[in-house]
């Protein structure tokens, strides 16, 4: 079949949640070539292994597909891959059909549909431990012979539940590469004829011992409760939030002594002058003012990807819908959207899951509204700086305003959401379809390799963006070199161009400079901040958030704080969704939008604080 | 009288007879997420407002939808077979 030259290729398909991934990340080490931003599997990831007898294999991670007519966006890319319609995609040689052993009653029927792609297709009945747990016993023999097609059973999490899948590929492998595979036979009927037949398969093939109530449904008493479940879900996002500033405080001491060690000693190597200047002022102040906020970061993923890994998202998804349809949105959307506090453009991205195209398109709209990983050292410099650390209660003070700025965040987002859905994107909303699946204790190789995944965005965005950003500042903010002053300064002159429009709501001049660069990424405004005030102030050791808090009034920083809420910023942002909608229209009305309302906010927040006397 | 899934109580086990045909994309994704006649359905959770959304247990899958589209969804007592 395939070329000789050419690497066999398989496609892993199956329904969300039946462990793909794990089996991916299993084979492939989790190497895999994917788009730039990690998360739900919205695009396919490409990875590589090398079967017992050397053989190289090529997997094709798909997302999660239940049937073959791709309702969303994310299932058709699914579909494309197998049928090889993708751009630039050779179609797979064959295909690996996933599905996990206790719902085998359930999905049986989709890996009938499968059949009908025409590919030689074999089934792996995943988490196999598991059914056995809950009571459930399956005769595979019996099972591959009503099916016609192999079946392999594996715990896709451990080496032992993977050695006899691994065995099977080697051999079937070998078949398809020669062109000698089995192909499935083709499946007639409707779909009503398929789920007979695959309930009178797994009637002969499956038997199940009736238990009372399994692990996961104990728990879901609890949290899927109308009341409780909600009261759970406040919680574990307000834990969240105040973990992230609580439990931060020592590393991020750390890194601040280590970046401020670092400044000294390149201050004590080299002799004063504009190349000292450019990398203690320039480069390691900027790049450092992000980078202290690593480990905030890194404990908000540790939580997100808990949640993800855990199959609490998709309850949480259920709590929420009720809320969401109010504004006439899809409760799926929630899933997006809490990426979205991650980066927006991920968010955007897994928006496609949505059927349908208006709940879609106001999906994406609200998705930069959430409060964005980017966001974060802009919240956290300036309520570093303004909110004393004192505690409220057991409460931390500035993790108080932190999940406050957040609310607020999210209490837009609901309120343009039903706005749009009342004007721009009117129409029915799809209903919340989803499968709430079991509870799983996350595999802990992948969730910190997921975890590390992030942190490296994070850091690769500060060495990719920050420090050009950072130099590029350095070197507006430093030239003429006759200048005494920053508004002297070719930075000063770039500033006082918008300074006038930004005056009204309390802004001043360096705060002007810091988000023209912000455009790039939402960060740059503190490394951009932290460069102006290095170069401005002789006395290097100071921390950025002590010279703001002196030179900024409250109400300055307020209104920083409530533009950073929507923050027009971001072209990444702006990019993706000029490619997800494919036009411009939508990313131009988002900036739009969103400037309007930080300008409006930042306004407000300003006089009021004013007028309060702040 | 055609019994509806959004009729049934919390708990309540009920057989799915058939799908309500008036929109048949609805009645495509339901079946391919794994409703079918013959299953055993039950209710296991209401949301907060309205009973909206509902959680049921078919087949040991739990699946979550909005009472608009499990109203597609007909179903049968167990008990009522007898009398038919």
């Amino acid at each position: 079949m395939s070329a000789a030259t050419e690497n066999l290729r398989l496609a892993l398909l199956g329904a969300p949640n039946c462990g793909k991934s794990s089996l991916f990340n299993a084979l492939t080490g989790g190497k895999a070539k994917v788009a730039n931003y990690p998360g739900v599997t919205v695009e396919y990831r490409k990875g590589q292994f090398a079967l017992p007898d050397g053989q190289l294999v090529e997997l094709l991670d798909l997302p999660g597909v239940y049937g073959d007519c791709g309702h969303s966006m994310d299932e058709r890319v699914a579909l494309d891959a197998v049928r090889g319609d993708l751009e630039g995609e050779r179609a797979p040689d064959a295909i690996v059909f996933m599905m996990d052993a206790s719902h085998i009653n359930t999905h049986l029927h989709n890996v009938l549909q499968a059949k009908n792609h025409g590919l030689p297709i074999i089934l792996v009945l995943n988490m196999m431990d598991m059914a056995a747990r809950d009571g459930i016993t399956i005769d595979l023999p019996e099972l591959e012979r009503e099916i016609g097609i192999p079946v392999v059973s594996c715990v896709a999490v451990r080496a032992s539940g993977r050695a006899s899948l691994l065995d099977y590929l080697g051999e079937w492998g070998g078949d398809v590469s020669f062109g000698s595979a089995k192909k499935p036979s083709r499946e007639e009927g409707d779909l009503k004829a398929l789920q007979a037949k695959a309930r009178s398969i797994t009637r002969n093939a499956v038997s199940r011992v009736q238990k009372t109530e399994t692990f996961s449904q104990r728990i879901d008493n609890w949290v899927l409760h109308p009341v409780l479940g909600v009261l759970i879900l406040f919680l574990i996002l307000f834990v969240m939030f105040q973990a992230v500033y609580t439990w931060s405080g020592p590393a991020m001491d750390f890194i601040e002594a280590g970046i401020g060690a670092l400044q000294s000693g390149v201050g004590a190597v080299l002799p004063d002058g504009l190349v000292k200047s450019l990398i203690a002022d320039g480069m390691i102040a900027g790049v450092g003012a992000v980078l202290v906020f690593l480990p905030q970061i890194i404990i908000l993923f540790a939580f997100i990807l808990l949640l993800e890994a855990s199959g609490y998202m998709a309850r949480a998804a259920f709590l929420v819908d009720t809320l969401m349809a109010k504004v006439g949105l899809n409760g799926r959307a929630f899933i997006p959207l809490l990426s979205s506090f991650a980066c927006a453009i991920p968010g955007v991205m897994s928006a496609r899951t949505i059927e349908q195209e208006r709940d879609r398109l106001t999906t994406i709209l609200i998705a930069p509204l959430m409060t964005c990983a980017a966001r974060w050292p802009v919240y956290f410099l300036i309520i570093g700086a303004f909110i004393p650390s004192g505690k409220v209660g057991p409460l931390s003070q500035q993790g108080l305003v932190a999940f406050g700025l957040i609310l607020v965040g999210i209490v837009f987002a609901l309120i343009m959401a039903a706005i749009f859905k009342r004007t721009l994107t009117r129409g029915e909303s799809s209903g919340l379809l989803i499968e709430l699946p079991s509870y799983k204790m996350p595999v802990f190789k992948d969730y910190l390799t997921g975890l590390w995944d992030r942190g490296m965005i994070f850091v690769n965005r500060a060495g990719r963006i920050i420090l050009p950003a950072s130099v590029v500042i350095w070197f507006l903010a430093s030239f003429p070199t006759h200048a005494t002053e920053t508004a002297q300064t070719w930075a000063g002159k770039l500033g006082g161009v918008i300074e006038p429009l930004l005056r009204p709501i309390g802004f001043n001049l360096e705060i002007a400079i810091s988000l023209i660069p912000a455009m790039a990424a939402r960060e740059v405004a503190v490394s951009s901040l932290a460069t102006i005030y290095s170069i401005a102030e002789d006395d290097a050791d100071a921390k950025l958030s002590t010279l703001i808090s002196s030179q900024w009034s409250l109400p300055t920083a307020l209104a920083f704080l409530a533009w950073f809420v929507f923050a027009p910023q971001c072209l990444s942002t702006f990019a993706i969704i000029r490619k997800e909608t494919n036009s411009w229209k939508w990313p131009l009305f988002a900036f739009g939008y969103l400037f309007v309302l930080a300008y409006a906010a930042a306004g407000l927040t300003f006089h009021t604080a004013n007028a309060f006397g702040l | 009288m055609t019994l509806r899934l959004t009729d049934l109580a919390k708990d309540e086990l009920a057989l799915i007879t058939g799908f309500d045909q008036l929109d048949s994309d609805l009645c495509t994704r339901l079946r391919e997420i794994g409703f079918a006649e013959g299953d055993n359905v039950t209710p296991l959770h209401f949301g907060l407002f309205g009973k909206n959304p509902i959680s049921v247990r078919v087949n040991g899958a739990l699946i979550a939808l909005r009472r608009q589209d499990a109203k597609a969804i007909m179903v049968q007592r167990p008990n009522s077979e007898s009398v038919k």
